[in-house]
């Protein structure tokens, strides 16, 4: 199988917001892969080794791992993060942080999934700085491909010709079918010890909870893999952007608190004070 | 032009709540863009949702009922979608932003080369929202360019829609082809509590990982249901598998925004505080003073859950009787 992983930079969700006027101050902005598709790129290793409680498992040829980032060119730190992992190849294309919407990037990889032919695009449920939980479905739309969104378990099915997705929504979990090729994004829970299944690793298998880290073996790797350079207008992408961000504000501040120092205060205060009990 | 079109959701026949705050959003864009509102059902069975429906004050009603479309597929639903907005002419396409929202409204914007503004909580003007981001950190004000403007709405920041008096009309329309593109619904695992909905109750208890085990719930469990409220989790408290992972509150989990919100046990992580930071009154139980939940908190409660959670039942207790 071969599938198409996403990789989205953004801002450290752990470091303090801050703005200049209305614009992100990205002067001290550690930039970092998107949560999410780390996850995204801990499925598809998931779902193409064949792992063992002694490695991390060998691919087939057949299999294969590919990474696309569409950013500046410092993007590469993150896709080479993804190569060390294991990813077997990425491509960075040439675009501003801003000059991008959902839009933009969903039509980017729509190209980049005719020039590759993938049966697979996984991504990110979506990027923590815009949060648009956008691209994935905007794709597959474009695509005219099956979607599978917020999946929290994945399986191979039909000798590999389909997808068994659990995904998280309101009521509980859903269990969705999708024909390969198809666009899946991922939610938290994919990388929990036995949420892929891909046929060739023991189906009770036990990964450690989380994405993996990169070895040393890997990063050592990873400098000889290749990181593919392309531009939005190399792949005849108008960069024309959709929707706008005109200003960014800090939110309201909340009123600070206070400590009480017994629940019978507690109860007093929200029955007389705010009036809530 | 300048009509809008909010889709309805709904679950089994019945019309979901949360689609309501979508209705309201729907109202003041069509006072906002002069246009009329028409919302939308889809599924089997729905004559009865569309009638429901028809009591929200919106200028029309459109329904698709097809046994095809029993259980949702954002591949069969976004083309139907489609169609009503062409039909009914739409600058306007708005859904709550729900679980069944944010997977249908992208693949509904791509089909109509539309914008979407995701997770809008205010209106600036007919192409101009207002939309949280980074987590809650930040507040963007964006711009649709596109000729229809896809919107997906945050539910907290909406009052749902209530009945109005005369009825709208209601109209059946043709589905046109369905085709699931090797999409297939298999099955729901709903998670079944007699407790308000999470995102809709006015008290929310929630726990996170101080709780330990599963059966330390049970001690929250009984608070929220001495008040009426509903319970809710951090992720932590989730993935121990202590509750249900529907119950988690968080920036990817339900956005929640109660008249009280109690945080027993949890630290207060940036995720965690996007889904909760909009609750008119927090309250932190936590043992650790230090607990970055204290900063968002307008009461807390530096102690141990095993220690309050019982005072916290008698002294509410006694509130009651005393306001009977
Ligand atoms: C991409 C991503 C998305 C995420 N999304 C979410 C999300 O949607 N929702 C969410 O909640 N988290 C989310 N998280 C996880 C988040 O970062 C935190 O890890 C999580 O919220 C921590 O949960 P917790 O507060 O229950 O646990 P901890 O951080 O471990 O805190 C436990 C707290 O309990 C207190 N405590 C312990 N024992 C007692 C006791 N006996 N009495 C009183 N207090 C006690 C401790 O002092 C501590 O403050 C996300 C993380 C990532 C990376
Ligand atoms: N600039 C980008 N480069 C690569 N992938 C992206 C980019 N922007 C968004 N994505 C992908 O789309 C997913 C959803 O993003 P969003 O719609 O912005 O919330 C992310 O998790 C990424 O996988």
């Amino acid at each position: 199988m071969k599938i198409l992983v996403t990789a989205k930079r953004v801002p450290d969700p752990e470091q303090k917001v801050k703005l200049k006027g209305a614009v992100l101050d990205v002067s001290a902005v550690n930039w970092q892969l998107n949560q999410f598709d780390e996850y995204a790129v801990e499925t598809a290793l998931r779902l193409t080794e064949n792992a063992s409680s002694t490695g991390a498992g060998a691919r087939a040829p057949e299999d294969q791992v590919i990474v696309c980032g569409i950013g500046p060119k410092d993007v590469q730190q993150q896709l080479r993060q993804t190569l060390a992992m294991g990813a077997d190849k990425a491509i960075l294309v040439d675009g501003a942080d801003d000059a991008l919407d959902a839009d933009v990037v969903a039509r980017t990889l729509q190209k980049i999934v005719e020039k590759e032919k993938p049966d697979l695009v996984l991504m990110g449920k979506l990027a923590a700085d815009s949060e648009s939980n956008d691209a994935g479905q905007r794709l597959a739309g474009l695509l005219g491909w099956p979607q599978a969104t917020f999946a929290c378990t994945v399986e191979i099915t039909d000798g590999g010709k389909a997808l068994s997705v659990g995904r998280e929504v309101d009521a509980g979990m859903e269990t969705k079918k999708v024909r390969l090729p198809a666009v899946v994004t991922v939610d938290l829970r994919i990388v929990a010890p036995h949420a892929v299944k891909n046929g060739k690793t023991a189906s009770d298998h036990a990964y450690a909870e989380g994405p993996r880290y990169a070895s040393l073996k890997g990063i050592m790797a990873a400098k000889k893999k290749t990181i593919e350079e392309t531009t939005l207008a190399a792949l005849g992408v108008t960069p024309t952007l959709k929707v706008k961000t005109i200003a960014l504000e800090a939110p309201p501040a909340r009123k600070a608190g206070i400590k009480v120092q017994s629940v019978e205060e507690l109860v007093q205060k929200l029955h007389n004070e705010a009036k809530v009990l | 032009m300048g009509n809008v079109l909010i889709v309805v959701e709904q679950a089994e026949g019945q019309l979901r709540t949360a689609s309501l705050s979508a209705v309201t959003f729907g109202k003041k864009m069509a006072e906002t863009t002069g246009g009329k509102l028409s919302l939308l059902v889809i599924g089997s069975g729905v004559d009865k949702v569309a009638a429901e429906a028809a009591n929200l004050g919106a200028a029309d009603v459109t329904f698709v009922d097809d046994g095809a479309l029993k259980n949702y597929l954002a591949e069969t639903y976004a083309p139907i979608v489609v169609k009503a907005a062409q039909e009914k002419g739409v600058s306007v396409v708005g859904v709550t932003a729900t679980a069944f929202g944010k997977d249908l409204m992208p693949r509904v914007a791509a089909l109509l080369d539309a914008g979407m503004a995701a997770d809008v909580v205010a209106i600036v003007a007919a192409n101009k929202f207002r939309r949280p981001m980074l987590a809650g950190n930040v507040i963007a004000e964006i711009e649709v360019v596109t000729p229809i403007v896809c919107a997906t709405i945050r539910q907290t920041e909406f009052a749902p829609a209530q009945a109005a008096g005369a009825a709208s009309p209601v109209a059946k329309m043709d589905a046109g082809p369905i085709d699931a593109k090797g999409a297939e619904f298999v099955s729901l695992a709903a998670a079944k509590s007699d407790r308000p909905e999470l995102t809709e109750a006015k008290v929310v208890i929630s726990g996170g990982r101080g709780m330990r085990e599963s059966k330390n719930f049970d001690e929250l469990a009984k608070l929220a249901d001495l008040v009426g409220g509903a319970m809710g989790a951090s992720r932590a408290a989730c993935d121990a598998g202590m509750v249900p992972n529907d119950l988690q509150v968080g920036q990817t989990g339900k956005v929640v925004a109660p008249k009280l919100y109690v945080a027993v046990a949890i630290s207060g992580a940036i995720q965690h505080l996007a889904g909760m930071k909009g609750s008119k009154v927090i309250v932190a139980v936590n043992k650790d003073p230090e607990a970055p939940i204290f900063q968002v908190a307008d009461y807390g409660l530096v102690t141990t859950w095993e220690k309050a959670l019982p005072e916290l039942m008698t002294e509410i207790g006694k509130l009651k009787a005393a306001q009977r």
